[in-house]
């Protein structure tokens, strides 16, 4: 029999292998911003003609060797607006020369400085909602899991599973820190979705395997508190990994074949589905263990 | 249900009939090339007229597609800051960009894109809204300061009194709103009424005429100031302005000291719901002007949509696969269930509507993994139930009551996320948060009415090891 249990210092030791970089380099680097959060400017062009997608990609190719980064386009008919990275007037002024030269006759009917579609005021409330959201959780567990045997807490339950999400939470903000130095990749709005996802995954996949501790508990009422976890932790490993792999195996085809623009939100839902398995495996049941143990040697 | 699986397998089969059909309804155009390591792209082309007969039913069952994957239409508002001193005119920028999110919040989850721009020495708001429908609307509902004020009778002898101009200018001198004078006279004044008192207001309809009226409840101080106002103010004339227009100039009857007032103007319908969303979000700090109004395509692109789509597809058949080669029967079982789940979940999205978009996509992906997950942890107890010798039925039924309390306990944290994400969050946030609650309640029906139906239909004595 596997003894996941008894070798929980190496799994907490391995999660924090993998946490501390992160967390060190969200301190010294943060995030590469995208500009939903950093705001950017926005030009709209106007054509004399219809845009067509050749058009569109010459435009594009102006942007690219002006080192601008373009971050989206959208058409109708004659106008293109185009939402790009911060640009001042002088690179202004060159843009509007090279689309003259390359895609033809063009006026510029507007040019802005625009401030973050996220604007900080959004970015608290979606961590502050997260907060107040594990808080009620906490109660919500602590109330389900309340006929649970004494002397385990049924407290314990609800904290240990908010532990496992922060595990979740700061892996995948640390991934994605540690990406954004080294690799250039930004966060943007739909990173903070993924972050959401990975965070209702999280606490759903350790409830599972706490579920499983609670029913264990009731019916071997002599067995060490030990012994019943790791049990429950191999009964519902199976389905774990059954379920995340369905869950990766989906992602993945989104990887191949979805678009470039979702690229990142995939690979931060992967990395977070997989750490929120890990964590409910690994860190939430042996973090218990930990608890009940250090708790009854302060009773002696 | 217990008794009669024959009867729930039938509702189950015209309900996923219904759904199939809602969701048949529409046309789907594929196109576009797939990049291929081994030789040359291959191209995806697909072309589907879709239901001729769904148009005769007279309602249009299309997706409603986000900014992200449609567009819509983009509103640029100049805020008119000539009576805002230069150092707060960003913060009013900003609280302009808050009062507009929550108006439109108010609307539903359709994940509107609020900026706030500058153009020279222009400060402007950009307002991008899916669709195009409702433009009107729209302007009227983001555009509107909103400022609510309440107006009396001044003392008699005042010096204006002598005066006797009625045109716009000199009531602009004057600062009274249009209306008020031919009401109160030219010596009315404000009160310390305002529509910050408010605590809320609601659309309701006029017991007698059945007209639209919005009624308003005050903060504890607010109802007091109203108690005041009403008091000294008994069988005279109240005048409610808003914008700097009067709507209503009703007389004081006797004091009303509970809070409570109601405006009944000559609204429609839609103005009255107007009028509360914006009461509702608070009145804006400086006036605006709608400056442009264009349509604007989609963010995303439509190639990527596609493949998106695509992939979607794609990754549906691999969870049916996978499943098949994890649990056999089983397998096929839950992705016959797994089917009906996103047929219904799809159809939803198209009668509700909710505005597709790629978060909120997110959020579906993520509840068919619930509702795959339910139906392994169900399968998962069966199997331990078989194993210890039980029969089919049996194991059926044990596997359930067991798997139950996990899926509910796990479904009910998903869904605490989800309702406080919904009712904190904004444009992405909120859109993602509810989808994941419909999935999630949808997945639980699932899990508990149809699966259990197919399992106890289909794999009654079957081989399973």
């Amino acid at each position: 029999m596997l003894n996941i249990i008894g070798k929980r210092n190496w799994y907490f030791a391995f999660s924090l292998l993998v946490i501390i970089p992160g967390i060190i380099s969200m301190l010294l680097w943060g995030f590469k911003l995208s500009i939903d959060f950093s705001g950017g400017s926005r030009m709209t062009l106007l054509y004399p003609e219809k845009v067509n997608e050749q058009k569109i990609s010459a435009i594009k190719n102006v942007f690219k060797q002006n080192n601008i980064e373009l971050v989206t386009l959208q058409t109708s008919n004659q106008t293109v607006v185009v939402r790009t990275k911060p640009v001042d007037d002088k690179q202004d002024a060159k843009i509007l020369k090279d689309l003259q030269a390359k895609t033809g006759n063009v006026k510029q009917e507007q040019f802005e400085t625009i401030g973050p579609v996220i604007g900080s005021e959004t970015t608290i409330n979606a961590f502050s909602s997260a907060a107040l959201s594990s808080l009620l959780i906490v109660f919500y567990i602590a109330w389900s899991f309340r006929g649970v045997r004494k002397p385990v807490s049924s407290w314990r339950f609800g904290i240990c599973a908010i532990v496992a999400l922060l595990h979740d939470a700061l892996l995948l903000l640390g991934v994605f820190s540690l990406l954004g130095h080294f690799a250039g990749v930004e966060i943007d709005s739909l990173f903070i979705t993924a972050l959401l996802t990975v965070i209702g995954f999280s606490v759903h996949d350790t409830i599972v395997v706490f579920d499983r501790i609670r029913e264990n508990l009731r019916k071997n009422i002599e067995a060490p508190f030990e012994q019943v976890t790791n049990d429950s932790i191999l009964q519902t490993l199976v389905r774990s990994l059954n379920t995340s792999l369905t869950a990766l195996l989906v992602l993945t085809t989104l990887l191949l074949f979805g678009g470039e623009s979702i690229r990142w939100f995939v690979v931060a839902m992967i990395v977070g589905i997989a750490s929120g398995t890990y964590s409910s495996i690994f860190n939430a049941a042996p973090l218990l263990v930990v608890w009940q143990n250090y708790a009854s040697r302060r009773k002696k | 249900m217990k008794n009669r699986p024959k009867l729930s397998l039938l509702l189950i089969v015209l309900l996923t009939l219904v759904c199939l059909l809602i969701n048949l309804s529409e046309p789907v155009k594929v196109d576009f090339t797939l990049p291929n390591p081994s030789g040359k792209p291959i191209a995806v082309k697909y072309n589907y007229p879709g239901l001729p007969f769904m148009k005769v039913l007279g309602r249009d069952f299309a997706f409603h597609r986000g900014l992200d994957l449609q567009g819509g239409t983009s509103i640029t508002l100049k805020a008119n800051m000539s009576d805002i001193d230069f150092s707060q005119r960003d913060n009013a920028l900003n609280s302009v960009k808050t009062v507009i999110e929550k108006r439109i919040n108010f609307l539903g989850v359709s994940e509107p894109i609020v900026q706030t721009s500058k153009a020279g020495n222009d400060y402007r708001v950009l307002v991008e809204i899916p669709g195009v429908t409702d433009v009107n609307q729209a302007v009227q509902l983001v555009g509107k300061t909103a400022k609510l004020t309440f107006w009396e009778a001044g003392s008699e002898n005042a010096s204006n009194s002598a005066r006797i101009a009625t045109d716009a200018a000199s009531l602009a001198k004057l600062g009274l709103p249009a209306g008020v004078p031919q009401v109160l006279g030219l010596n009315a004044v404000k009160t310390e009424l305002s529509g910050s008192d408010l605590k809320q207001a609601a659309v309701t309809f006029d017991r007698n005429t059945n007209k639209p009226q919005v009624s308003l409840t005050f903060t504890a101080d607010g109802a007091k100031k109203f108690g005041d106002i009403t008091k000294r103010n008994t069988g005279k004339i109240l005048a409610i302005v808003l914008d700097n227009e009067l709507i209503e100039a009703p007389r004081v009857s006797t004091p009303i000291f509970g809070g409570n007032a109601v405006i009944s103007g000559s609204f429609t319908t839609q103005q009255a719901n107007n009028l509360q969303i914006q009461l509702n979000a608070g009145a804006l700090p400086v006036s605006l002007t709608v400056l442009q109004q264009q349509a604007i395509g989609a963010s995303l692109g439509q190639t990527s949509v596609q493949k998106s789509l695509v992939a979607g597809v794609v990754g549906f058949f691999v969870i049916v696969v996978f499943m098949v080669v994890l649990y056999k029967r089983l397998g096929l079982i839950a992705s016959m269930a797994l089917t009906v789940y996103t047929l219904i979940v799809l159809t939803l999205f198209r009668l509700i509507p909710i505005t597709l978009t790629l978060a909120g996509i997110a959020g579906f992906i993520l509840s068919v993994g619930i509702a795959v997950d339910a139906n392994i942890l169900i399968f998962e107890r069966m199997k331990e139930e078989l194993r210890k010798g039980r029969s089919h039925t049996s194991a059926i039924d044990l596997g359930f009551s067991r798997a139950w309390l996990s899926i509910r306990d796990s479904n009910m944290a998903s869904l605490i996320t989800s309702a406080v994400l919904f009712y904190f969050g904004t444009g992405v946030v909120r859109g993602f948060a509810f989808t994941l609650a419909l999935g999630i309640f949808v997945s639980l029906f699932s899990a508990i009415f149809v699966t259990k139906t197919f399992l106890t239909v289909f794999y009654k004595g079957g081989e399973e090891k």
